[in-house]
């Protein structure tokens, strides 16, 4: 693997290899000292042009668990208002002897960009409304686990149905996610006002549907997005009373799913919006181990990517 | 006034010999002191140029340039963009007005006029704005545009579109007065705006980018067809790229509307797929549409529906292309390529003949324009703006092997017809190939 920069360039056997390897980096976070050798002598740049306290700090965690050196580079504000090029950006940072470079940006397909640029391997952490491939690798991870615990032999999501809710339009993760869950075997059910229904949603592999109570009691696993309150300036939905009324899960749907259905959310949360206190916090809600996942699964993909290569830094070049 | 007039006599004469005129059959071409002379007054120091397999066209006419001077010298300036357009084989191009300033009074479209003359390798025709600062608020001073030594006669706000109806309809009815025409850009700010970068389809869908609906487009062209009835007026719309606009045009023209309407070159041959790997130099407005849009534009052209090929010729420094997809200057280049995208796509598979070759790429845009001097007949007497091309030669486009100052060129490695062998511009000799 030489970038991750869309969840749907990852075979089965890839997923399970990142998945699998996860497990064992987990393993390792239970320990009192969690430090493992494997990247030792490598640099990792978190290069964030959009703030994610999160994101970044799970990618920082996973990088020096790894020993390898993690830098954080935050490249917020406009770089066009800046007068750099992304380009400029990209090639500087890359320049000061950089292995990989795991890249936030607000604009879609700038990671893919910026990996036609350099040398060093590119990691998307979520490019504007395109993907979150470790996203999806993290939910990947926790659903598995989660299924498991009935189910402990397996390893695709062949025959399960997962509803993902809310704005599909603007979220990377569902477009991550439906990637991922195709390729596991999972059956995906996307659930949105027609106004947050992507263009062309309709050539997706995936069943749509505008009625989240049709297809709640068929889900064995609900995701639900977040919803921007700034959406409704946009015009695609009235009110935050009626968005939850229609597209919410609400406590009165929690009694529409099948028992122990697995409740995720890729955060931050809207409480009381998209998801309620109830959904969040119940105890088939697996909110918490998402974000647990999160430095596990970074780890792996980091590993997959860097691992067993010679430990000679890269140089960037510029392209023809 | 015509251009040809201002400019230095060359006294060389120039007998191009055997060229098929235009589809008319095969003539000799005495050019003499700017003009068209009786080829059997040539001198016998007249340079001969062997024309045989060369079809000839009058010079050809770009309603849609922009040069970037004054404002953005880096990425183009009059005389590198006139000498990219020689080498396209045009002899005149109108310069859009969205200049740093804007052309929007006597006094810029004047000067923008000087400099053409003084360093232009074809004739430079200011475009005035249709709006001060093309703030779309409040008209420009469209009369003394008019009435300057310029004669501006199109009025554009392109890169914006009038999008207030009531500015729109007054625009079309004060211009009416000067027999100028407004060339909409035609895209309702509310439908598809300023971030809008990628036809809304599976394509903006799966890529998250934000869509830039058709009928952002077909609406805006059905109000101001409608506007152009009311006011009598003529109507110009811009880059054509979508379907739905052409029905609305064909409704328009069977009306009796005076509508003109252009396409790029780029509409009739890329589609939307080249935007799938985010690379900003497939980065335009209109964007790229799919194949049902380029099919149903060619076939628009093909029968009149569509006037003119214009370039939407849009130079770009590089660090202004290098940034994520949404965030990169929106254009492409086109005058060097134009006639190549034509032959391909229009004349190689017989949908046009050189008559209407002629028609698409400077007798109409020309008469759009009212300008004088170009899209005239290849006879005795006339301006001699010529272009002499070879249909058959074809080659790989090599972006660096322009005469532009900038490299955004989308058709850069493909293999194109290549047909520009010379070009005259009143006489003179802009580009001759090497």
């Amino acid at each position: 693997m030489r970038h991750l920069l869309s969840a749907g360039d990852l075979s089965l056997a890839e997923v399970t290899g990142i998945l699998d390897l996860a497990e064992e980096m987990a393993q390792v976070q239970a320990r009192p000292v969690k430090k493992l050798p494997a990247l030792r002598g490598r640099t990792i740049v978190n290069l964030f042009f959009e703030d994610s306290t999160r994101t970044r700090s799970s990618f920082e965690l996973a990088g020096k668990w790894l020993s390898a050196d993690v830098i954080n580079v935050s490249a917020k504000g406009s770089s066009v208002s800046k007068g750099e090029s992304l380009r400029d950006t990209v090639l500087t940072v890359a320049a000061m002897g950089v292995d990989a470079l795991v890249i936030r940006h607000h604009a879609s397909g700038a990671p893919g960009q910026a990996a036609r640029w350099v040398d060093a391997h590119v990691l998307n952490a979520g490019d504007g409304t395109h993907e979150h491939p470790t996203q999806a690798l993290l939910d990947a991870f926790t659903l598995r686990r989660h299924f498991r615990r009935t189910e402990p032999d397996r390893d695709t999501f062949a025959g399960k149905t997962i509803v993902l809710a809310g704005d599909i339009t603007h979220s990377r993760v569902a477009r991550s996610n439906v990637l991922l869950l195709r390729t596991l075997g999972a059956e995906v059910v996307l659930v949105a006002p027609p106004t947050l229904m992507p263009a062309g949603v309709g050539s997706w592999p995936v069943a749509t549907s505008t009625d989240l109570d049709e297809v709640l009691p068929e889900a064995d696993a609900v995701m639900m997005l977040r919803v921007q309150r700034e959406r409704m300036s946009g015009g695609y939905f009235p009110t935050p009373r009626e968005y939850t009324v229609g597209y919410g899960l609400t406590r009165a749907r929690l009694g529409a799913l099948r028992p122990g259905v697995a409740i995720c959310h890729p955060g931050p949360m809207n409480r009381g919006l998209e998801i309620s206190a109830d959904a969040a916090d119940a105890a088939n809600s697996l909110i918490l181990d998402q974000v647990a996942a999160g430095v596990a699964v970074r780890m792996s993909v980091l590993y997959q990517l860097l691992g067993g290569e010679d430990a000679t830094p890269t140089s960037s070049r510029g392209d023809a | 006034m015509p251009a040809d007039q201002s400019l230095p006599a060359v006294p060389a004469e120039v007998l191009v010999v055997g060229a098929d005129l235009a589809g008319a059959g095969r003539a000799d071409l005495l050019i003499r002191d700017g003009r068209f002379a009786d080829p059997a007054t040539a001198g016998a120091g007249a340079e001969r140029i062997d024309a045989d397999g060369l079809v000839a066209l009058p010079g050809l006419v770009d309603l849609h340039t922009h040069l970037r001077e004054p404002g953005r010298e880096d990425a183009e300036t009059v005389a590198t963009g006139t000498a990219a357009a020689a080498r396209g084989g045009f002899t005149a191009v109108l310069a859009m007005a969205n200049t740093t300033p804007v052309t929007d009074t006597a006094e810029a479209a004047e000067h923008l006029a000087g400099v053409g003359l003084r360093e232009g390798h074809a004739q430079v025709v200011p475009v005035g704005a249709v709006s001060k600062e093309l703030a779309g608020e409040q008209l420009a001073e469209l009369g003394l545009m008019a009435r300057s030594s310029a004669a501006v006669r199109v009025f554009s706000d392109d890169g914006h579109c009038v999008a207030d109806a009531r500015l729109m309809r007054r625009a079309l009815e004060y211009v009416r007065a000067l027999d100028g025409v407004v060339a909409q850009h035609a895209q309702d700010p509310r439908l598809a705006g300023q971030d809008a970068c990628c036809h809304e389809g599976e394509l903006s869908g799966r890529l998250g980018l934000p869509g830039w609906p058709a009928v952002a487009e077909s609406t805006i062209v059905a109000r101001d067809v409608q506007l152009a009835e009311l006011t009598r007026s003529r109507l110009h719309v811009c880059h054509v790229s979508t379907a739905e606009t052409v029905d609305v045009l064909r409704w328009a023209k069977a009306r009796g509307i005076t509508v003109t309407a252009e396409v790029a070159p780029h509409h009739l041959l890329l589609t939307t797929d080249e935007v799938a790997g985010y690379d900003p130099t497939f980065k335009v407005n209109p964007p790229l549409r799919p194949q049902e849009h380029v099919t149903a534009l060619r076939d628009a052209l093909a029968d009149g529906t569509l006037d003119a090929v214009a370039t939407d010729h849009a130079p770009h420094a590089r660090h202004d292309k290098e940034h994520a997809f949404g965030e990169a200057a929106f254009g492409m280049l086109g005058l060097e390529t134009a006639l190549a995208v034509v032959l391909e796509t229009m004349v190689v598979p017989g949908r046009l003949g050189w008559p209407e070759v002629a028609a698409r790429t400077s007798v109409t845009p020309a008469h759009i324009a009212r300008l004088r001097g170009q899209g005239r007949p290849l006879t005795v007497g006339e301006p001699a703006n010529l272009t002499l091309l070879d249909p058959a030669a074809r080659g790989v486009v090599d972006r660096d092997r322009s005469a532009s100052l900038s490299r955004n060129n989308p058709w850069h490695g493909r293999e194109l017809p290549d047909p520009v062998v010379a070009t005259f511009w009143a006489g003179r000799a802009t580009f001759r190939r090497g």
